[in-house]
């Protein structure tokens, strides 16, 4: 049996979270004794041949200009098609704001479990084990799959894409056949000032708490990520505040996230704060309560007046001049 | 103008978790139970809707064990009309509770069917866009705005680097983000009336299992945290970590 890989596109581009689901691929195909097979739905060929590289053996590329735009009831439609022909043991989607809807409903259509936003999967002789944080974080759930296909969704950052694969990469075009009638229009998409990346999908995040005493001292916050090339996220403090849009919290009730770096600034470290960064793979504190929690968390502390500490740190990282 | 709000019932966001001794499912000693927070999002806005066009019903609908109606009751405190309760030991796979909500929801032919974006216990963010599937409806997750005009509905959200603005043709479902609105609390009065209110009790139809958990368990603790320095002295040494150790910068 293959794997089959969604592959998903925006403005004529597969998104790099795609690549990071068909790594995982490559890596359970010997388990599954198949190939790896992507299915993309797109207005033209977003590039798919380059995903031999990433280790796709063959792409099944359904064209429709009504494809520019995700719409659920249409693409669930196509991409159960596509899983019933190519009939895989499993299937892989990276959990992206679009398959956080697809997913569930390929899965409801298919009449399978899907295992959402998955950090962890182990084959063993075909039977997967997928695991997953639950209460943000703060556990870790373990999830096995009745039925075939196994449907998973997989974290972004958790799973590392492959490059000199070496794979065909065929583009195979697929019938999508008569498309149900649509019945929710993107009338516009907006983008955010200065195209910031998602932070869930981020490197590095610079975080600002309570500590900033007000909404205008972020300056200093969004000084420090500029300086980094890193995205501006929040407490919930902060956010229930009205100083940063909901879109910035990272936690329990905002964004899970796990970047290369994750730099707290004036955040105390609540529970559900720590639940939702603390997967992060190096974390940096500056708060000026040396007893807060982050500082148990945080492999690099700064117990300092972020008013003082911050600006400093912005200046070092400018002179080291990163993006040289 | 019918509207279904689907609720569930988890432990309070700032509960330590521990794990039970079947080593699969959270130890409930001691857990506060709360509304999902995300579901009462989900319920404001409904109420909101109902309000505006001052007529119409917000049914709640939930699936859970002996100690789900006090959250019922809440909602219903804060302004639904009536609710109905799934009886089931144990909360299932998503696809499972989806197609016995789903059950539910048909006869009722709602114009819109809210969750919250997610349940903060399993993280899952299933259930919405399951419903969705089954009901035939379209579905539109993680909404952070909201506005009616007729038989359709214009709604935004956030995506990666960007905000979405779509419009939808109803009946719909619709999962709610935080952002979306203020959720009230309930009033003196609205606790009052709340017990007046049916909640309609009946077992869950569950089928076969489509997931299986086979272990809950704590993440490994991260090494303990060190103290570079205090104040701007320990940055040189806290880039210097950064690079050398880090290897990050």
């Amino acid at each position: 049996m293959s794997v089959l890989v969604f592959i998903e596109q925006r403005d004529g581009k597969v998104r790099p979270v795609s690549r990071e689901a068909l790594g995982l691929a490559v890596r359970l195909a010997p388990a599954f004794g198949g190939e790896v097979v992507g299915v993309c739905l797109a207005p033209s060929d977003p590039g798919l041949a380059a995903l031999g590289d990433a280790g796709c053996d063959r792409t099944l590329l359904a064209t429709h200009a009504s494809f520019a735009r995700y719409d659920g009831v249409v693409d669930a439609a196509v991409v159960a098609k596509a899983v019933e022909q190519v009939k895989p043991g499993v299937v892989l989607f990276a959990n992206s704001s679009l398959a956080r809807d697809l997913a569930p409903r390929v899965a409801a259509r298919l009449g399978v479990g899907l295992a959402s936003d998955c950090t962890g999967v182990t084959a063993d002789g075909g039977a997967l084990t997928a695991t997953r944080p639950v209460y943000a974080g703060k556990a870790v759930q373990s999830v096995r799959f009745p039925r075939t296909p196994a449907l998973l969704s997989l974290r972004p950052k958790m799973f590392t894409p492959m490059t000199g694969a070496g794979k065909a990469g065929t583009v195979e075009a697929f019938a999508p056949g008569e498309l149900p009638a649509s019945r929710a229009r993107v009338k516009d998409v907006v983008a955010q000032a200065g195209g910031k990346i998602d932070l869930t999908e981020s490197e590095i995040i610079v975080s600002g708490g309570r500590g900033l005493k007000g909404p205008e001292n972020f300056k200093l916050v969004e000084e420090l990520a500029e300086a980094l090339g890193a995205t501006v996220g929040a407490s919930r403090a902060v956010v229930d505040a009205g100083w940063r849009p909901h879109a910035d919290q990272v936690g329990q009730t905002g964004k899970t996230v796990a970047p290369k770096l994750y730099v707290a600034v004036g955040i105390s470290g609540a529970i559900q704060h720590l639940a939702g960064m603390s997967s992060s793979r190096c974390i940096v504190a500056i708060n000026k309560d040396p007893d807060a929690p982050i500082f148990k968390v945080a492999d690099y502390g700064v117990v300092g007046d972020l008013f003082e500490v911050v600006p400093a740190l912005t200046d070092a990282v400018r002179k080291l001049d990163v993006h040289a | 103008m019918i509207q279904v709000v689907c609720i569930k019932q988890v432990a309070d966001t700032e509960t330590r978790v521990k794990v039970a001794a079947d080593g699969r499912s959270l130890d409930p000693a001691g857990v506060t139970w709360i509304m999902n927070p995300y579901d009462e999002f989900a319920l404001e806005q409904a109420l909101r809707i109902k309000e505006q066009e001052g007529s119409g019903e917000v049914v709640v609908l939930s699936l859970g064990g002996a100690g789900l109606p006090t959250t019922l009751r809440n909602a219903l405190a804060m302004g639904a009309d009536r609710a109905v309760h799934l009886k089931a030991d144990l909360v299932p796979d998503s696809l499972a509770v989806a197609r016995a909500l789903a059950a539910e929801i048909q006869p009722l032919a709602p114009a819109i069917v809210w969750c919250g974006r997610q349940a903060v216990d399993d993280d899952a963010a299933q259930v919405g866009s399951m419903l969705a599937e089954l009901l035939g409806m379209p579905c539109v997750t993680s909404i952070a705005k909201f506005e009616r005009a007729g038989e359709s509905a214009t709604v935004e959200r956030d995506i990666e680097g960007g905000r979405e603005i779509i419009e939808v043709t109803l009946p719909a479902v619709f999962t709610a983000d935080k952002g979306l609105n203020e959720p009230r609390y309930a009033s003196l009065k609205g606790i009052m009336a709340a017990k007046k209110k049916p909640i309609e009790e009946k077992p869950a139809v569950l089928g076969e299992p489509n997931l299986e958990v086979t272990a809950l368990a704590l993440p490994a603790p991260r090494a303990a945290g060190r103290i570079v320095g205090e104040g701007v002295g320990a940055i040189p040494e806290l880039v210097r970590l950064l690079r050398e150790e880090a290897k990050l910068l």
